[in-house]
Parts: C-alpha cells; sequence; structure tokens
C-alpha cells in the first residue's frame, strides 16, 4: 500500500490541498494571456511558468479546463509519425510524457501497451514500412511485423476479419500508450497554478485589439485585458480566435466521434488501429474499450454524435473481435478536429506581433501536449520559434513548405 | 422461502409456466415474465451483486434501469442486467466482478479499506517508484472493469431495418397512450414504443389503491388497439436520438432506424434516492421499485418496511404495502409539516406511525451487510442530537425511499431540449424542445393522473397539427404541478460515511465533498474526477444528487445548474445490434470466376478483388510473376483492368471542364484519339491519372486510377455545379468492364474478333474506335502501359466473360496467358510509368515525378496552376529516378520504402522496386536529392536492418526507350 493513501487513511483532516484555486478577478494585465484552457494552453502556461520564469499569465478558458479536445480524444500517444519533423516533434512528446506523473506526483496512468496499426492492403503495408523506417532511421521504436506476430501479442484478433480484408501484418511501435487526458490537463493546470498562474474558466473571449499589428489587449466577457502576447490554443475553435487579428489559416473544421463500451475485465493490452477499417480501440484502465473512427466527411462546427458512426464502428470492431458482439457500447460522443491540409499542426510566431499560434491539431492533439507546451511556452518566452516547430509554422502555406503526415494520421482520410 | 404474493390484477408473470435456471451454482425456479431480480427475489436471494469499488453486497434497488446493483454474466455474455432480463430456462448465470462468490467474494474486504481510497485515490498513487508502475496497472486493472469477456463466444448479431412514422410516442404509460388516440383520429401514422414488456407505465403498478388504474388501463389499450394506425410496440428502448428525428429503437431482436415527423416523449420519470449511511444496504428501495416487484411481479419486497417520504407518493405506498401485508412499520417524512392531504390521516388509520420533520440518520446492517435490520431515525431541527436517546431507532427489513424525482429526459436532451431546473417543482422541466418534440405527462411536470392524461391528448393534437394533419386548435395543456414532488436535499452526512450518492462507482458525499475541496468544483470536472456518473447507468441516479450537494457546497441556489451533457445511449446497446448484418462492401470484375477458375490469387485493391497473379503447380509467387511478365514481353498477355474508374462525360463545356481539371491539353484532341491526363489538387500535389479519350465534340471518355475512381468522379460533379458548366458526368466504373490484350501478338490474336481495323494506318498509337469484339459492343483503344503493342478493351460488363473466353480461344495458338496485379507493376516498372499513390505521396508535384512534360503551364488556368507557377522557381527538395542494381546482385532485397539516405539524412525512399525478368536484374523507382538524380549518381539505400546498399540512378525507361514495341506491327 503507497505510503500517500496510508496518509489518507490516518489523516482525520482530507490530507489533499485544492489542485486549482479560484481566481478573483481578471487583472488589468498580464504578460501572456493564453486563449483556451485544454492541454496545451495550460502546458504552455506550466513551461512559461516552471523554465521560463513567466508567471503573470491569464489562462482564459470559455468552458471548463479539458472541456474540448483534451476530453474528447482517445488518449492514445505514440510517435511512429511518417516525415523526420514529425517523429521528431512526437518524440519529444513522447519522452516527456513518461515523467510527467513523477513530476506533477499525480498519477496519469500513463500506460505503454504496444500500438498496432493494421495493414489489410499491400499499398498500407508499403506505408507502414515507409513509416518503420523513418522511425527507425529516427531512433524511433517501430517495425513491421507480421501475422503470427500480432496474433502472439493479441491472441483474440481474428485477423482473417471474417474473410474481408484479411490482415497482412502490422506497424508495431512498442512506446505506443494510453494516458489518462483529463489529467494531463489537470496536472499541468495544478503545475501552473501553483506557480501564480491565473485559471479563468467560463470567461469567453470575444475580441482582440490590435493596434500597428501589435496585439495590446484582449476583450473577454469578464471585462479588457492588457497584454503584448497572447497565445492561442483554442483548436477546433481556432477560425473564430483568428479571425480577431485579421489571420487566415487554411484551417478546416470537422467532427470526430468516439465511444466507449460498458467496463469489462481486463483482456486487451494493445492498442489496435486499422486503417481500412476506420478503427482505433484500446482498453482503459477502468476496463472499458475505448473507440474511435475516421473524421466524419463533412465540415461542421458541432459535437453532435451520428448513429452511423456507432453502426459503423461497432461492425468493424466486430470483424476483429466477433465475440464483443454482446458487449455495449455506453456513451458516445464527438469532438472538433481543426484540420490542415497537410495534417501537421501549425505553430509558432504569426506575421501578428505578440500573436502565436498553436492550432491544427485534428486528430494529433493529446499526444503533443508535452511537446506543444514546451516548445510553445519558448517560443512565446523567446519572441522567436523554437527549433523543432519551425516546420510547422503559419507561413509554410504560403511557401509550400508543407509536411506531408497524411499517411500516418491515425485512421483513413 | 417464497416471497411471492397471491396474484395481482395485471401482473406480468404466467404461474402456469414455472422457469428453471442458475443462480451462482444454484438451482432456481420463477415464473415466465420474471426478470432474474424479481425471480431471485421471490426465491428469497437478497444479495444480487457486489458493489464496483468496495464490493459492499447489492440487492434490488431501483428496479428501473437507474442503477447496476444486478449486473450479471453466463459465460457467453457479460454485463447481462438483471432487472431487465427475463429469465430462460436453462439459464445460468452469475455476479459480475466478484472473486470466488458471491457470497464469500474475496474482495469484500475492500469496503473495510475505504479510508484508503479516496476519491481519486489512483491519482494519488502508483506512480512512484516509476518501475512499479506497471505492476500497480495490472492490479487495478484486474479489480476494475465489470465482467469477464469470453474470447470464444460466436458473434451474434441482430436485423437492422428502417421505420418511417408520422409520430412516434416514447412511453407507453398514461401521457403517451392518450397522446396516441387523440393523434390516431387524425389518421396519422403511428408507433408507440415502451421499455418494458408490458403497456401501462404507472398505471401497472401505482394508483392501485386509488382507484380503477388497471381497468383505466384497459380502457386505454382497447381504445388504441381500435386504432389501425396505432402500433404499440413493447420491449423496445429508444436509444438514441439524432438530428431530424432519426431514432434508433432497439429490442432483443433487432435495431431500428426509425424517421419520424413528429417525437412525443412520455418517458416518465426516474424515482430518485435518498442519501444516508448505508444507503445501499439489500432491502433497501426506490418506493417505485418496491411497487413494481409487488405490482407487476407479485413479489415481496420486505416484511418490515419505514418508509422515507417527501412526497405523497410515499403515503400512497404506505397503503399499498399495508395492502399485500406488508408491516410499515413508520413512515419517516422529510417534511416538517408532513403530508396535508387526506393520505396523512388514511395512513395514520392503519396506525402507521409518521415522523414529520426526520430523516434516516443511518440504516443499520445485518450481518455480512447483507441486509437491512432497522434504521435510526433523527429530527431535522435538532439534527446532532446530544445523547444517543434523542434518537429513534426502528427495526426493520426494509426501506422505501419515494424522496423525488427526476424526468425521464435523455431522449429530450439528446434532441436539444432546453431544460431548466424549476425551483417550485424542485426538478427540471423541458422549457423548449426543438420543432417536432413535444413532452408530455410526469417528463414535462405533470403529476395528477388526469392532467398526464390530458397533457398527452395536447402533445397529440399538437404534433398532428405540426405535421399538418389537423388544424392547429387552442387546446390548452394542463398546469405543471404546483405542489414540489421531490425534496430538495434528501441528503445527510454521517462521519462514517457510505452514504452513497452513485451506487455504479460506489461514490460517497464525502468523495464530492473532496473532489470540490480538490478543485473539481463543476459538475463536468466532477464528474471526470469522481467517476460520478460514468458508470453503466451513466449517472441515472446520481446526477441530481450530485448537483444538489455541489450547489450546497458553493453556497448556491439550484436556478440556472445544469447537468452534464446527455449522449446517446439512453441505456447501452450491444454492438451486434449497431453492427447489424455487416454489409462490407467487396467488389468483384465481371471476370471474377474467370480468374477464380484459371487459379488467380486475390489481393484487395480498396473494396476491389484483383488477380495479384496466377499460380502454377511448382513455381514460386515471383517465379510465376516472371513467367507472365515475360509472357506479355515475348507473346501476349491480357489483364483485368475492370476497376480502373470510368467516366463518360458529355455536353457542350465537357472540353472546359477538363481542361480546368487536367493539366494537359485536351481542346484540340482529336475525336477518335486518347491522352495521357494528370491531375493535381490546389497546392500543385499530383492526385490521380488516366486516359482521356474523344469519342466526338461533345463526348468524352475518362478512366482514372482504380484507388482513385470515387474521389474524381465525386469532384467532377462537384465543379461542374461550382463552375456553373453544362456537363452530363456518368460514372461507369462498374457498368463497364475493361481489360488490357498486350504482346507483340496481340494485333493478331484481336483482329478476327472485332469488326474494327487494326491495321495500324487505321488505327494508329494512342487511337481510340468503338466496334464489336466477339459480338459485344466496345471501345477499343491503344494504350501503353505495359510496353507492348496492346488494346484497352472496354466493354459492358455483362459482355465482358463472353469476350474473355473469345479472346482467351482466339489467343490459345499464340500463347495467350493472364496476367495480373503484381506483373502489370513490373511491367510498367520496365517502362518507367509510375503508378499515382505508389510512386506519389500526398505532396508529390509533377516536376518532382518526371510528370513535367505532362503540365502544360501556359493553359488559361488549372487546378494547381498557380501553385505550380509559384513553386516552379523554387528549389526543387526531391527527384524521382530510376535506378539499378548490378547485374549480379541479388541480395538482400531492398524493399519499397527503404529510405535513400546521405550522411545520416533521410533523401528519399524506394517507391518501386523488384527484378525485371526482362532485364535480369533489380530494377526500381526512388526520391532522392536533386545534386543525386543525374543520371550515373549513386544512392545510398538503407535496407531494413539499418545496412547500406548502393545502387545506380541510370534513365528511365529501362526499357525499350524509344517506344518502338508498342508500335510494331505485330
Amino acid at each position: 500500500m503507497p505510503y500517500r493513501l496510508l496518509r489518507f487513511a490516518l489523516n482525520k483532516k482530507y490530507a489533499e490541498p485544492p489542485m486549482f484555486t479560484e481566481p478573483s478577478k481578471l487583472k488589468k494585465s498580464y504578460d501572456v494571456v493564453i486563449i483556451g484552457g485544454g492541454g496545451h494552453g495550460l502546458a504552455a502556461a506550466y513551461y512559461l511558468a516552471r523554465d521560463h520564469g513567466i508567471t503573470n499569465v491569464a489562462v482564459i478558458e470559455k468552458n471548463y479546463i479539458g472541456s474540448g479536445g483534451t476530453g474528447r480524444n482517445t488518449a492514445i500517444v505514440r510517435s511512429n509519425y511518417l516525415t523526420a519533423e514529425g517523429v521528431n516533434f512526437y518524440d519529444k512528446s513522447v519522452k516527456l510524457f513518461l515523467d510527467l506523473s513523477t513530476e506533477f506526483n499525480l498519477n496519469l496512468f500513463y500506460s505503454e501497451r504496444g500500438h498496432f496499426t493494421l495493414a489489410h492492403t499491400d499499398s498500407a503495408l508499403r506505408t507502414m514500412r515507409w513509416r518503420a523506417e523513418v522511425n527507425k532511421h529516427m531512433g524511433v521504436e517501430s517495425v513491421l511485423v507480421d501475422r503470427a506476430f500480432i496474433k502472439e501479442i493479441i491472441p483474440e484478433i481474428d485477423l482473417d476479419c471474417r474473410h474481408n480484408m484479411p490482415v497482412m501484418g502490422a506497424l508495431y511501435h512498442p512506446p505506443g500508450a494510453i494516458a489518462r487526458h483529463d489529467a494531463v490537463a489537470w496536472g499541468y493546470g495544478r503545475g501552473a497554478n501553483m506557480r501564480g498562474v491565473e485559471i479563468h474558466q467560463n470567461t469567453t473571449v470575444t475580441g482582440i485589439e490590435v493596434k500597428n499589428n501589435k496585439v495590446v489587449g484582449v476583450k473577454t466577457n469578464k471585462g479588457l485585458i492588457q497584454t503584448n502576447r497572447i497565445l492561442s490554443a483554442v483548436a477546433g475553435y481556432t477560425p473564430s480566435i483568428t479571425k480577431m487579428v485579421g489571420l487566415r489559416t487554411p484551417i478546416v473544421i470537422h467532427p470526430l466521434q468516439a465511444c466507449v463500451t460498458e467496463p469489462m475485465k481486463p483482456w486487451l493490452n494493445a492498442i489496435v488501429v486499422s486503417a481500412s477499417f476506420h478503427l482505433y480501440i484500446s482498453q482503459s484502465s477502468r476496463g472499458e474499450l475505448v473507440m474511435g473512427a475516421s473524421l466524419d466527411p463533412y465540415e461542421l462546427h458541432s459535437t453532435r454524435s451520428t448513429l452511423d458512426f456507432a453502426e459503423g464502428l461497432s461492425g468493424h470492431t466486430l470483424e476483429l473481435f466477433p465475440f464483443l458482439s454482446e458487449c455495449k457500447i455506453l456513451r458516445q460522443w464527438a469532438g472538433l478536429s481543426d484540420m490542415t491540409p497537410d495534417f501537421s499542426p501549425i505553430m509558432g510566431k504569426t506575421c501578428v506581433e505578440g500573436f502565436y499560434i498553436d492550432a491544427g491539431w485534428g486528430t494529433w492533439g493529446f499526444k503533443a501536449t508535452p511537446a506543444s507546451g514546451k516548445t510553445m511556452a519558448f517560443t512565446v518566452a523567446n519572441d522567436q520559434n523554437h527549433e523543432i516547430i519551425q516546420p510547422f509554422n503559419l507561413s509554410r502555406f504560403e511557401q509550400y513548405e508543407l509536411v506531408g503526415e497524411k499517411g500516418a494520421a491515425s485512421v483513413g482520410h | 422461502m417464497s416471497e411471492r404474493l397471491d396474484k395481482r390484477q395485471g401482473e406480468w408473470i404466467d404461474r402456469s409456466r414455472s422457469i428453471h435456471f442458475q443462480f451462482e451454482g444454484d438451482d432456481y425456479t420463477g415464473f415466465h415474465g420474471d426478470t432474474i431480480s424479481s425471480a431471485l427475489w421471490a426465491n428469497g436471494v437478497h444479495i444480487l451483486g457486489r458493489s464496483f469499488k468496495y464490493h459492499r453486497p447489492r440487492g434490488i434497488f431501483g428496479f428501473d434501469d437507474i442503477d447496476c446493483n444486478a449486473m450479471m454474466e453466463s459465460g457467453s455474455t457479460t454485463n447481462i442486467r438483471a432487472d431487465l432480463t427475463l429469465i430462460e430456462e436453462g439459464m445460468s448465470v452469475k455476479a459480475v466482478n466478484t472473486l470466488g462468490s458471491l457470497k464469500k467474494d474475496r474482495l469484500r474486504f475492500l469496503d473495510y479499506f475505504s479510508a484508503f481510497t479516496p476519491v481519486g485515490f489512483y491519482y494519488k498513487a502508483f506512480h512512484t517508484p516509476k518501475r512499479l508502475f506497471p505492476f500497480y496497472e495490472n492490479q487495478i486493472r484486474k479489480i476494475a472493469g465489470l465482467g469477464k469477456i469470453d474470447a470464444q463466444t460466436p458473434m451474434k448479431t441482430v436485423i437492422k431495418d428502417y421505420g418511417f412514422c408520422d409520430i412516434l410516442i416514447i412511453g407507453a404509460g398514461p401521457a403517451g397512450l392518450s397522446a396516441a388516440i387523440e393523434a390516431a383520429a387524425s389518421g396519422a401514422n403511428i408507433i408507440i414504443i415502451d421499455q418494458t414488456p408490458h403497456p401501462g407505465g404507472t398505471l401497472s403498478y401505482r394508483y392501485k389503491n386509488k382507484g380503477p388504474a388497471i381497468d383505466l388501463l384497459n380502457q386505454l389499450l382497447e381504445k388504441v388497439k381500435a386504432c389501425n394506425n396505432i402500433k404499440l410496440q413493447l420491449s423496445t428502448l429508444a436509444s438514441g436520438y439524432y438530428a431530424d428525428h432519426w431514432v434508433c429503437l432497439t429490442n432483443k431482436e433487432r435495431m431500428t432506424k426509425l424517421r419520424a415527423q413528429s417525437v412525443i416523449v412520455a418517458s416518465g420519470c426516474y424515482e430518485q434516492p435518498a442519501v444516508f449511511h448505508n444507503n445501499d444496504l439489500p432491502g433497501i428501495m426506490l418506493a417505485s421499485g418496491a411497487l413494481r416487484l409487488i405490482n407487476h411481479y407479485a413479489v415481496k419486497p420486505f416484511q418490515h418496511v419505514v418508509i422515507l417520504a417527501a412526497n405523497a407518493d410515499g403515503y400512497r405506498c404506505a397503503l399499498d404495502f399495508h395492502e399485500v401485508g406488508i408491516h410499515v412499520v413508520a413512515l419517516v417524512d422529510l417534511r416538517r409539516e408532513g403530508e396535508q392531504s387526506e393520505l396523512d390521516k388514511q395512513v395514520k388509520g392503519l396506525g402507521i406511525t409518521v415522523y414529520r420533520g426526520h430523516f434516516i440518520y443511518e440504516a443499520i446492517a445485518g450481518k455480512m451487510k447483507a441486509s437491512v435490520q432497522g434504521v435510526v431515525l433523527r429530527n431535522l431541527d435538532t439534527d446532532i442530537p446530544v445523547n444517543k436517546e434523542s434518537e429513534i431507532k426502528l427495526n426493520c427489513d426494509g426501506i422505501a425511499m419515494s424522496v423525488g424525482w427526476t424526468p425521464a429526459d435523455g431522449i429530450l436532451r439528446q434532441g436539444s431540449t432546453r431544460m431548466e431546473y424549476d425551483t417550485r417543482l424542485e426538478q427540471f422541466l423541458p422549457i423548449e424542445c426543438v420543432k417536432g418534440i413535444f413532452a408530455a405527462g410526469r417528463v414535462n411536470g405533470v403529476y395528477a393522473l388526469k392532467d398526464q392524461l390530458e397533457d398527452g391528448c395536447c402533445a397529440g393534437a399538437e404534433a398532428t397539427a405540426l405535421i399538418g394533419l389537423t388544424k392547429p386548435g387552442n387546446n390548452k395543456r394542463p398546469p405543471k404541478e404546483e405542489s414540489p414532488q421531490s425534496h430538495p436535499y434528501p441528503i445527510s452526512d454521517h462521519p462514517r460515511g457510505k452514504n452513497f450518492i452513485d451506487l455504479d462507482e460506489d461514490v460517497q458525499v464525502k468523495d464530492i465533498v473532496n473532489s470540490v475541496k480538490e478543485g473539481f468544483d463543476s459538475a463536468e470536472l466532477l464528474k471526470r474526477y469522481s467517476t460520478l456518473g460514468m458508470g453503466p447507468s451513466q449517472g441515472k441516479h446520481a446526477n441530481l444528487l450530485a448537483l444538489r450537494i455541489l450547489a450546497h457546497l458553493r453556497g448556491e441556489t439550484m436556478r440556472g445548474k445544469q447537468i452534464t451533457t446527455a449522449r446517446p445511449f439512453t441505456s447501452p446497446i450491444s454492438m451486434g445490434h449497431l453492427a447489424g448484418r455487416i454489409f462490407t462492401p467487396l467488389r468483384r470484375t465481371a471476370l471474377h470466376h474467370r480468374h477464380k477458375a484459371l487459379n488467380a490469387k486475390f489481393m484487395y485493391a480498396g473494396d476491389w478483388l484483383r488477380p495479384e497473379y496466377y499460380m502454377t503447380d511448382g513455381l514460386s509467387r515471383n517465379q510465376c510473376i516472371e513467367t507472365e511478365v515475360q509472357n506479355v514481353r515475348n507473346r501476349i498477355g491480357i489483364v483485368d483492368q475492370g476497376t480502373l474508374g470510368k467516366i463518360e462525360i458529355n455536353g457542350p463545356d465537357v472540353v472546359t471542364l477538363l481542361e480546368k481539371v487536367y493539366t494537359g491539353r485536351f481542346a484540340k484532341l482529336k475525336i477518335g484519339m486518347t491522352r495521357y491526363g494528370l491531375m493535381c489538387d490546389e497546392s500543385g500535389v499530383i492526385i490521380d491519372d488516366g486516359v482521356i479519350s474523344r469519342l466526338a465534340d461533345d463526348r468524352y471518355y475518362i478512366s482514372t486510377t482504380s484507388s482513385g475512381s470515387a474521389a474524381v468522379y465525386q469532384t467532377l460533379q462537384r465543379l461542374v455545379i461550382e463552375w456553373g458548366l453544362e456537363v452530363i458526368l456518368v460514372n461507369t466504373t462498374s457498368t463497364y468492364c475493361a481489360m488490357n490484350l498486350a504482346g507483340p501478338h496481340a494485333r493478331k490474336v484481336l483482329q478476327p474478333l472485332t469488326d474494327v481495323n487494326l491495321d495500324p494506318d487505321a488505327f494508329p498509337y494512342l487511337g481510340i474506335r468503338e466496334g464489336i469484339v466477339a459480338n459485344v459492343p466496345a471501345r477499343l483503344s491503344r494504350v501503353g502501359f505495359v510496353g507492348e503493342l496492346g488494346y484497352e478493351i472496354h466493354l459492358p460488363a455483362d459482355g465482358a466473360i463472353t469476350a474473355w473466353d473469345a479472346i482467351m480461344t482466339a489467343g490459345q495458338t499464340h500463347g495467350i496467358c493472364p496476367f495480373g496485379v503484381e506483373a502489370q507493376r513490373m511491367l510498367r516498372l520496365e517502362k518507367g510509368h509510375i503508378i499515382v499513390s505508389q510512386d506519389t505521396d500526398g505532396l508529390t508535384l509533377p516536376f518532382e515525378a518526371g510528370m513535367k512534360w505532362a503540365v502544360k503551364m501556359d493553359k488559361p488556368f488549372f487546378i494547381g496552376q498557380r501553385s505550380l507557377k509559384i513553386i516552379e522557381n523554387k528549389q526543387r527538395e526531391r527527384i524521382l529516378v530510376g535506378f539499378i542494381f548490378p547485374k549480379n546482385y541479388l541480395s538482400p532485397k531492398p524493399k519499397e520504402c527503404n529510405l535513400v539516405v546521405k550522411n545520416g539524412e533521410i533523401k528519399g525512399r524506394i517507391t518501386s522496386v523488384g527484378f525485371s525478368p526482362t532485364m535480369g536484374q533489380l530494377i526500381g523507382l526512388a526520391y532522392t536529392a536533386p545534386e543525386d538524380s543525374d543520371v550515373g549518381s549513386t544512392l545510398s539505400i538503407k535496407l531494413d536492418d539499418g545496412s547500406l546498399v548502393e545502387a545506380k540512378v541510370v534513365k528511365i525507361p529501362f526499357y525499350d526507350p524509344k517506344n518502338l514495341r508498342q508500335k510494331i506491327n505485330g
């Protein structure tokens, strides 16, 4: 029994201090205003305070912390991307994730499960090999494996998929992990808060004041804030914020849906992804199967659920795991994905002075949380793009320097 | 011990049919119609499950699909809800999540260790030292989870169908039934559903003592039956509501996706529990659950009961309990003023003591917490007594709670209904429904039976008016209930805790208090931190209580408070239901069975099945492919190209369209000729290619890649509309078959079968002709993908076999053999032709892939042109080149997607590679840095195992560089 729990049992008074203090009113000005209290915004706040000593920071969240993509994703962390730039960046994230629980003294249930991306066609197999080769070259553990290997790790799987598109092999990425996603936001929130960052929930940004191409303030429903540096970390709401400073991005918003089953005893350790079947599936520590599909095929700024999604996903799940037919789906939900043309994020400085952007997180935002926080904090603190996010600058779209990650986005887009 | 009562009027069991089943290995008997829970309770079994976290014994609680105390598994099926599932002969079930047996669950000690497991305890521990986390996680995973899954269980799916109706009514209680009857008069086509196997809602178990409930129900049902346009579907759940009245209905056998013009929600209310120490002991029930046990299943829930009430319903219960011989020990009323109606007198008249202004401080547990032995009452005003004597202690074996309701509003909320907390009624009420959704009855805050009937009537009339079957009348909805039916705070604190809010997740009052202390002080954060409402019943009995505590802790009222977002499903449904029979599209070409007969090895290409190669006994895969390649080069081969996208494009603006979407020029393409077409996206990236053929001035026929056919067709359709062009597109991908006859003997074989003159002067290279092949109307075109004299033959799919057979017969003497995808890939590789999506990727530009010749930058416009103009002047990052390995190099064989590296940096990758039978060496295409792309340069290729090998850049095509072969006079 860990000592900390013993302390709880023996302490007459409740031993835990609050994770977040409720800030009083908004101050007149801050050194940095971060729009968006999701994982990314809070992580940036944390590293600004911890690494750069900038603590006069307000995080403005229109709902509650972690209410956007942070709490809606399927909590998968991996770095088996396709481009050198991507692998470099996500690998940094994976490495940061490994130590977060200790750093926060908050168990994020970061659980390395091994990540399989199944290939059902020879063209998929080719892409998997490409990824494996790039990963290996960059020092990321990633390997193309055959059917026997998959079957050994996941004996329950039907690799013949009920005679529909049999699995031919897979990209296996041992460091692939899942984590308790909400807790990542809480951990960063607490760490930032402890160091003096204010988190203002239920506060909506209504406008940004720009003078001479420089940001000077943020208008909110709770008053005006003066600041020279604004970080926008609002994922699916990016277009409405960039509009306030007159920036254009090529982001389009698509819904992305997911669901969980009722809890069951553990049987699935690995994370299984099939692009052909538009499916990813893992089992949470609580025993629920957490499942997601590909993007909804239309642009829509709404988190509505569709029945189509649950039907298609169930069908494909049963093709791989037919014995789950009586297992029940408990809850389905949707999130907003801010998609970019090259399936890579948009990060860094912009042509508006003092306006920093962290967006274009599509379906790959959660796993990037630590690296994005760290590099954006650096960028904001030094007014200079961090080296590893340089390829993700907004200007790449004008300069035709895209970072093509389409082949490595979770499932068939 | 049998707890079965004498026959109840309208009971749901058939006493003439006994059913035998097993629970935890013991035999039991129930009646047809019993649920697992009711049958067990009738047999005196009160422990039906163990709780999730503390493994406390649990029994029947709400008996209304609002808790999961009684979750069972049968080996093949897991997480069976015993409250709802009917017993079947021979059924054998046990409780989920126990170690050993239910009674002697070895994890029951966890209840005594709850002090070590405060809310969110797993966030606070187990992460240090880091190396131990996997061990801890493993243990936690084993303890968490509910039922076991058996990977040997065969797949069971149900039928899915579509339904349509004018009005869907959810709930066959008084409001729903009267809505149906009212609406039926308009002629509307109505479906009324109820989750239970019998209709009536509250009429089937309430009001027993108040008058002719069953009689009224029967009258309503008579009227329903008399209407041919009402369909009553029982045991059917409205699982989810989606946009535009798209409702998912499920029952045991099927899932129906129903589109209604209008939806009336008359789903009633869920009773809500009170919170006190040990409020989860078996024997403690919601009053409505006890009434259902009595009146539906004729089962006595307890012998001696204390009723905790905060509304008139509690008093009515007392009368009902008394009537069936249950000893009502006392009625404890949370209200200081007690019940003001006649009911008070009636209850007291039976000799029942009523304690006004009292609450249950704790329930006294029996041995092993398996039963209730009594209650401790306290006075609300003195609250904490100075000495124990001011406490009232009563003996009982059951507690019935009647302290309030919450609307069963899952469907309403999913349908974006605005729900607001009503401080007079102390519950949520629908304030504004979206168009076409109506709420009626208790879910709408209308409680009096007479008013419920009227409310239903009004909803029925409103629905028929909305869909235009009747004129809008001026019927007025009855008033909402005036007096509160729910207690605003039926929660008592206790130093020893175990006063449960969420029974699914074992969340106690202090867990909420501590969560809030830790900063999780909004409904959503509280849910995520404490897991409140995240269990299988999704907070149906917990969310409102938690919200009350949250408001209380923050010193706020309930006004304006909202519970967490409601999402499908209202109650979980199986993947077998959602999947249905799993119709997966699989496409076979018209020649599929011919390939099969020829021993083809098939491969998947998108949804298509294509011959990868044709197997020959004694030959390896590679040998088969090499033979097929050589046969095309030396004699004649035929390949099925039915998977190519094939689109007919007609109309006056067809040239405009083609000029804008393809990078080449097509305005001056002569009739009867074809030309290669390359398609880019807005950023100049190659997305598809194909052959564009001109059949007449305004008639074109184009082919696309197999994988791109759907996307190209969609894109063209969109552009035609966007650009306002007069063009008709017909997707003939499946209606036409295509095959390519290639090899030096192609002309000789084909000429006898066709009326088209194949003479090279009459039918030159890149020409297209229409005629017949083996009496099947066909289009022949001379294209050169594989680099030999060849004819691509497109014909109606139903004539494909006739033509194929004729060609195969005619070709026999010339050595014809079919060839598959792999041979075709090698043949085109020898010619240096790219395959879009294999030799290109999501960023490939025409300049990089050696396709500059196909891009006419001086055209006025094509998609991607603007981008390409900008990029044209920039430094190239990579170039696609041909490479060869020395003839004597055999292994290790490089593979597609092995990297091209230089000084440790990735410069590109192999996109195509293979042993060329024609050249007698390994050849391939690869991207590399522009500075290394000159003929004669050396490529350094990193193999799977990390070793480096060298290849030489050569000019492409590798084979027949002057393109003489496809023009020969064979």
